[in-house]
């Protein structure tokens, strides 16, 4: 014998499921336990920057005498002083200021997107989200461009023991300084860049899904506020990055 | 937004106009942080303080992107907490591990000479 099942009314009891203590969704809830769970790996790896660098005998004469040596830790601003198209000239860390503003903006963008959602304007969210992906294929762009600068080296390179001179950076060797500091260098803007891209195909399927009106049907743009979030969380790191890598 | 708003998708009426303001407030105060740290990346010699005022700014563009950017500071204080009470765990294990590396240069430098 077969028994109906008719649909329930939902649970509005505290423990049948009725209450929302933290009033946010499962989704967005689930986004910002991942977020810290990300924030702990990133933590790890600056944390390792730093032991590295504790680790190693810091520079200590004057900063114009600096030269590049596997004895101590290069001063950051004399690594990343290129510009695309500026070739040899000494622009202390004037790329990675616009990567940093191009990444600032793409956050703006992204929050302009979530604001539009939140009023169910389909073309504004459309308009936001393309501008927030045409800035995040930029920053991705310029990490390019610095990591084959990184890899290639300068004209100067590392003058070694037997005379010769050894210009740019692998795994196990570097002309800036320890190899260490290529390798954290590899890890923590690659890993970085990893999320960048992995944020910005998310950012290209909901801006089809918005064309396509997914969201409007669905009657909210959560999923947009969702990957803002992931975003956001990217750009932040990229904050902590710049200040733990370059500036220190 | 901590609550969803109800639409209704069969509205066609007026989309309501955006209020961007604190965005935009949000992005100058990002900028004007990220100039003053260049600020004091040129003008100032390498040490101890320098190094303590760009992590302070690094705190405070951190606080604005997350409190505003993603909307924290307008969600539950139990959210809040949940999320800020955790990251105490990685300032610990940066003093550990920085004092750390500390010790291992200094006996390299000073034990095996």
């Amino acid at each position: 014998m077969s028994t109906s099942t008719t649909l329930e009314a939902p649970n509005t009891g505290t423990w049948d499921g009725g209450n929302e203590p933290l009033k946010a969704s499962y989704g967005k809830l689930m986004m910002w336990f991942f977020l810290l769970s990300d924030a702990f790996t990133f933590g790890a790896f600056l944390i390792t920057y730093g032991v590295a660098r504790h680790a190693h005998m810091p520079f200590t004469g004057k900063a114009a005498d600096f030269t590049f040596s596997t004895e101590w830790w290069p001063i950051p601003e004399k690594v990343f002083n290129a510009f695309p198209g500026l070739h040899g000239m000494d622009l202390p860390l004037a790329f990675v200021a616009l990567m940093t503003m191009i990444l600032i903006l793409s956050s703006v963008t992204m929050v302009l997107a979530v604001e539009a959602g939140h009023r169910m304007d389909k073309n504004d969210v459309q308009k936001w989200l393309l501008w927030t992906i045409f800035f995040g294929a930029t920053f991705l762009g310029c990490q390019a461009w610095e990591w084959t600068h990184f890899i290639m080296g300068t004209d100067e390179g590392m003058l070694l023991a037997d005379g010769t001179t050894y210009h740019g950076a692998n795994m196990t060797f570097n002309q800036y300084g320890p190899p260490l500091f290529a390798n954290l260098f590899f890890f923590i803007t690659g890993f970085h860049g990893f999320h960048v891209f992995i944020g910005w195909t998310l950012l290209v399927i909901a801006f089809i899904s918005t064309v396509n009106g997914v969201y409007h049907k669905r009657g909210h743009y959560e999923m947009v506020e969702k990957i803002g979030l992931y975003w956001h969380f990217v750009d932040l790191v990229w904050v902590f990055v710049f200040t733990f890598f370059y500036l220190i | 937004m901590a609550t969803h708003h109800e639409h209704d998708i069969n509205t066609t009426g007026e989309i309501p106009k955006p209020q961007t303001k604190a965005i935009w407030k949000t992005f100058f105060i990002l900028v004007v942080l990220t100039a003053i740290e260049f600020l004091f990346a040129f003008t100032m010699e390498a040490g101890t303080l320098r190094n303590a005022i760009f992590i302070i700014l690094t705190i405070f563009k951190a606080f604005y992107i997350v409190a505003e950017f993603m909307h924290l500071k307008h969600e539950t204080k139990s959210l809040i907490w949940s999320i800020v009470l955790p990251l105490a765990l990685v300032i610990w294990l940066m003093v550990a591990l920085i004092a750390e590396g500390s010790y291992y240069y200094e006996s390299i430098t000073n034990y095996f000479k």
